[in-house]
């Protein structure tokens, strides 16, 4: 089943056209991977999803919802979550505290249940700490919960921003090069934690440029170049496929 | 940690509590002044310590209150005490309006927005723009707090009024800070892009934070007018708004206490040097220099949140 469609999707920067009419389906329960060279407009796409920026043509359906228009926070809240591509912590906070941030929709109380202790305000906090905690051990940083973000290793900062967005209890998990930075063993144990959250009933759309990681955790790849797509299929197709050799070496090879 | 913190809160409520019995009325009035600001200052610290929205226009806030405050209490003669969730409230309804269109803008920008709703309220005082406000000359004849029979009169009383209004008001933001919505506003200050993209809503929080912080700016102001029985607009000056922002920054943004210890140098300080006269605002002005580049995270800065 079809969890998200991208139709004929378009956005311009002034006069440079960063995505160029692309469509493409991510599967309920899938792992996609969305590669091309630098600059070719992945994360331009990623941000269309989540609604930080407008389209200029195209639609976005996500379980049969209609994105486009919707406030980002909204999209977040029927199922989407994300990391950025040059991560987005809550600086100051504690691990902890940032991974309450996903937590936050789903809770209910304000002002005034905070003012007075009520009863249900406790209990919902209690929860949601629980789960923050439980969503830190899920990518293995039990024991930074208190550290202060900015004090962490950057492959942490990593793992950090995808417990924050798992917090959410996403359906669908977009992850922007979430191997950036990361060393060779880094990397295995976040193929590992991909496939975890795979487990877990999540699908994932995911923009990398380490090849290995992309080959071995995805099922289908979807390549961009220049704001178009240029091709789309099983990791084997893409990687046999004449154009996207020719990208890659075209554009200097640097993965 | 805690135990001392506990220990040095302790000594310093016990001395605010016994101050009024070993100072003269001048000094306890002094304290009043600094209890006052306090307040403000705790309000204007959600708004900009907690969400880090750049407000130089709290004094506008402050203005709407007393206002409420003293136009109820003079031609309705309702009690000036009952008025102040009233006055809480048009505040913060004032404050909601303004930020509505503006709250979007980036922290410079908004700064020069809010001086600008500072300057238009205390023109539209001093104008009378709206024929109640008694212009340049302000309202007089405020009647003293009836706090159950007692009336409330010289500055001792107003003294257990004001801080334990403080008291009430510093227990209430504790357990706030430790709140989803208090939380949510370090979201913003942190990283709003980030906020709105892990599901909050960041126009919402911002405009909660204005309102919020607005709202014990009201209630101040009336308080204010009680203490004062006359006001006008020359006690709602671009200056207050610039003394209650330094007082935020210099104790340390988001920082409760630091806010506090900072009420205290800014409004306390400058009258310990008085026979100095204009050459206290200059060593006022070169301290609060060193101190920012000196320590420019405050005096003494947030420190984060304990989770039982
Ligand atoms: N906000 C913006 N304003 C103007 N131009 C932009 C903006 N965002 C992206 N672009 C441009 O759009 C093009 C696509 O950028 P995008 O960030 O989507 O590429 P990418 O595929 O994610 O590249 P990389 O692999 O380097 O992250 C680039 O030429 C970029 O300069
Ligand atoms: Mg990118």
């Amino acid at each position: 089943m079809t969890l998200l469609s991208l139709q004929q999707l378009t956005k311009t920067f002034g006069g440079l056209t960063a995505v160029n009419n692309v469509s493409f389906n991510v599967d309920e329960g899938a792992v996609v991977g969305l590669i091309g060279p630098n600059g070719a407009g992945k994360t331009t796409v990623f941000n269309l999803i989540t609604g930080n920026y407008q389209p200029d043509r195209g639609q976005i359906t996500f379980a049969e919802c209609e994105l486009v228009g919707l406030r980002t926070h909204r999209i977040i809240t029927l199922g989407i979550a994300r990391t950025f591509q040059n991560i987005r912590l809550f600086q100051q906070l504690s691990a902890l505290e940032n991974v309450l941030a996903g937590c936050h929709y789903r809770m209910r109380g304000g002002i005034l249940s905070a003012m007075l202790r009520l009863p249900a305000q406790q209990r919902e906090e209690a929860d949601a700490i629980a789960r923050a905690l439980r969503e830190l051990e899920f990518v293995g940083l039990s024991e930074q919960a208190l550290t202060v973000a900015k004090n962490l290793a950057y492959g942490d900062q990593r793992r950090l921003e995808i417990a924050r967005a798992l917090a959410t209890q996403p359906r669908l998990l977009i992850l922007d090069e979430p191997a950036g930075g990361m060393n060779e063993q880094e990397t295995e144990a976040l193929i590992g934690l991909i496939g975890r959250i795979k487990a877990r009933g999540i699908t994932l759309l995911l923009i990398e440029h380490d090849m290995r990681l992309v080959m071995r955790a995805c099922e289908k790849l979807v390549v961009l170049e220049y704001g178009g797509k240029i091709a789309e299929g099983s990791p084997d197709q893409v990687r046999r496929d004449p154009r996207v050799i020719e990208a890659y070496l075209g554009a200097g090879d640097d993965e | 940690m805690n135990r001392i913190d506990g220990w040095i809160a302790g000594l310093c409520a016990a001395l605010l509590l016994v101050a009024p019995l070993l100072l003269n009325a001048y000094w306890v009035d002094v304290l009043n002044s600094v209890g006052l600001y306090a307040l403000l200052a705790l309000g204007l610290n959600l708004i900009l310590g907690e969400a880090g929205l750049f407000n130089m226009g709290h004094a506008a806030f402050y203005a709407m209150g007393a206002y409420t405050a003293a136009i109820l209490n003079t031609r309705y003669q309702i009690p000036i005490l009952w008025t102040l969730p009233l006055s809480g409230l048009v505040a913060g309804l004032f404050a909601l309006a303004v930020a509505r269109p503006v709250v979007h803008l980036r922290g410079d920008y908004l700064l020069i927005v809010t001086i600008g709703v500072g300057e238009i309220v205390r023109i539209a005082l001093v104008n009378d723009v709206f024929g109640i406000t008694g212009g340049a000359n302000g309202i007089f004849g405020i009647s003293r707090p009836n706090f159950f029979g007692f009336i409330i009169r010289q500055p001792q009383q107003f003294f257990y009024l004001i801080w334990g209004f403080v008291a009430l008001t510093i227990f209430l933001l504790l357990r706030l800070k430790q709140s989803r919505f208090g939380r949510a506003l370090n979201y913003l200050r942190e990283d709003a892009v980030a906020a709105e993209g892990s599901g909050i809503n960041t126009a919402y929080y911002k405009l909660a934070a204005f309102g919020l912080g607005a709202f014990w700016a009201g209630m101040a102001g009336c308080l204010f007018a009680a203490k004062m029985t006359i006001i006008s607009p020359e006690s709602f000056s671009f200056w207050e708004s610039v003394m209650l922002f330094m007082i935020v920054i210099l104790g340390g943004a988001g920082s409760i206490p630091g806010v506090l210890l900072a009420a205290f140098l800014v409004i306390g300080l400058p009258e310990l040097f008085r026979e100095f006269s204009s050459a206290r605002m200059l060593v006022f002005g070169l301290v609060m220099m060193v101190m920012m580049v000196v320590r420019p995270q405050g005096l003494l800065p947030a420190r984060g949140r304990r989770f039982g």
